[in-house]
């Protein structure tokens, strides 16, 4: 229920006062409403959940977090040997 | 699809699941706290892969499971009407109140339509002034801005054939009812990413320091979930009780300004009854003052109701985590999502319902594991 999916702001709109946007969702269009995420511009990743955007993508964020946990075993190894505390926390 | 692919990795998944193995010394019982978390585990067979001291179970976020048998009645009164067009989210249309469910009563003739948006049904009490419509408004703290401006914008636009029955449920009173019970057994959470979204985490810092407990914020991907349960174990390990944001990418500390904004305008917190849990107060909202025009409650007096629910069913001891869907002697017998007895069964994010939907009363989950 609380499902939110990631898409890409294709373009902006207003309808009725409310700003709105066409979100690609890997080639699925729909529309959603960016009254949440007024910062939103053509380009940014945002989450979408019935129809309203909740959250601006931070792909910086993302991209650090997922690189962490992508090169988790070499950190392991490097941590072989040393039983103190982990050389990085996961972000 | 971007931040969706990359998050289903299974090389990556194995590192993490590596890493736990490598942190973990002695047994813990984590929760996730959202359905749609459940339904990923259990799709994906996260559980078996963990390591066999780390046990999950599975929380009170599922907003079709927990609303209550009295509001799903009155919802299905309302929808028989001949002058309403009864509008929900598809997922509460198998719900079985006491009698039947909404599926039913639109075969009966009953106008019931899904809507993917609330704002929808603008469009169609525009499209119908004849009618009145009436949209079910459920969920957590994640749909509720959706929701309330679907009101806002009702009244902004002047239309008054449309009322919301409103049954909103809040996480942090649900995650303090299961701490505070003498039979828990939750020493982590898993929190909600999308309710946190919109909420922020500053609600949890309190349930975090007052009962000792790890929150980790977790998106809803199996790497994302996976993660989560890494830094909730090496937070157990390590001694330490704090809250954790693993869902960097969708969550900031202080949620969604603009939508908290919303929801403060149209809602105002209320006690709410949770389907086989009780009333938790302070656990929901309904419609503020100023919008209580727009109350489907207030305008359609559907009588009293009164309820009956099988006494075989545990689904409230599943929904607070102290027993698990096999534990229910009705589970894949009298039990299942064709003919659900009791609230974890009726959506696909209810433990029972993602359970038997990927087969766990067909193989033991020991056998899963050494795949």
């Amino acid at each position: 229920m609380c499902l939110a999916i990631p898409g890409r702001i294709s373009s902006l709109h207003d309808n009725l006062g409310v700003p709105m946007a066409r979100v690609d969702f890997g080639g699925i269009v729909r529309e959603a409403c960016l009254s949440y995420v007024p910062e939103a511009r053509i380009g940014d990743y945002v989450l979408v959940h019935v129809g309203f955007a909740i959250s601006r993508i931070d792909e910086e964020e993302a991209q650090r977090t997922y690189q962490y946990l992508a090169e988790m075993d070499q950190l392991a190894e490097l941590e072989d040997g040393n039983e103190g505390e982990p050389a990085h926390e996961v972000p | 699809m971007k931040y969706l692919d990359e998050y289903r990795d299974q090389r990556v998944a194995q590192k993490i699941v590596d890493e736990i193995a490598r942190t973990v010394t002695r047994p813990w019982v984590l929760m996730e706290v959202c359905g749609g978390q459940t339904h990923s585990i259990v799709r994906n067979g996260l559980d078996a892969l963990l390591p066999k001291q780390i046990e999950l179970v599975h929380g009170p976020g599922c907003p079709v499971c927990v609303t209550s048998l009295e509001m799903i009645d009155r919802a299905h009164a309302i929808a028989r009407r001949p002058d309403v067009i009864f509008c929900s989210f598809g997922d509460m249309l198998r719900v079985p109140g006491s009698d039947g469910d909404l599926f039913r009563i639109r075969s009966e003739g009953g106008n019931v339509r899904v809507v993917y948006s609330p704002l929808d049904c603008l469009k169609t009490a525009r499209n119908n002034p004849d009618k009145h419509v009436v949209f079910f408004a459920i969920g957590f703290e994640t749909t509720a801005p959706a929701n309330a401006m679907a009101v806002w914008q009702a009244r902004e636009l002047g239309i008054h054939n449309f009322s919301v029955l409103v049954s909103h449920v809040l996480v942090p009173p649900a995650m303090r009812a299961i701490l505070a019970s003498p039979e828990n057994r939750v020493q982590a959470f898993l929190g909600p990413g999308h309710v946190c979204a919109i909420s922020g985490w500053t609600e949890y810092e309190p349930l975090v320091n007052q009962y000792r407990v790890p929150v980790v914020i977790s998106g809803f991907e199996p790497i994302d979930i996976l993660q989560g349960v890494l830094m909730s174990v090496r937070q157990l390990e390590q001694g330490r009780a704090e809250l954790e944001n693993a869902y960097q990418r969708a969550v900031q500390r202080e949620g969604n300004p603009a939508a908290q904004q919303m929801i403060q305008r149209v809602f105002q917190v209320s006690d709410r009854a949770w389907r086989g849990i009780g009333v938790i107060p302070e656990s929901g909202f309904t419609l503020s003052d100023e919008f209580r025009d727009y109350n489907a409650e207030a305008i359609f007096d559907v009588g009293e109701i009164h309820t009956i629910e099988p006494a075989i069913c545990i689904a409230g001891e599943i929904l607070k985590g102290t027993r698990k869907p096999l534990d229910c002697p009705a589970f894949g017998n009298e039990c299942s999502p064709e003919r659900p007895l009791g609230a974890t069964m009726v959506s696909a994010e209810g433990a029972c319902a993602a359970y038997y939907n990927y087969g766990r009363h067909l193989v033991n989950i020991d056998s899963v594991a050494q795949r």
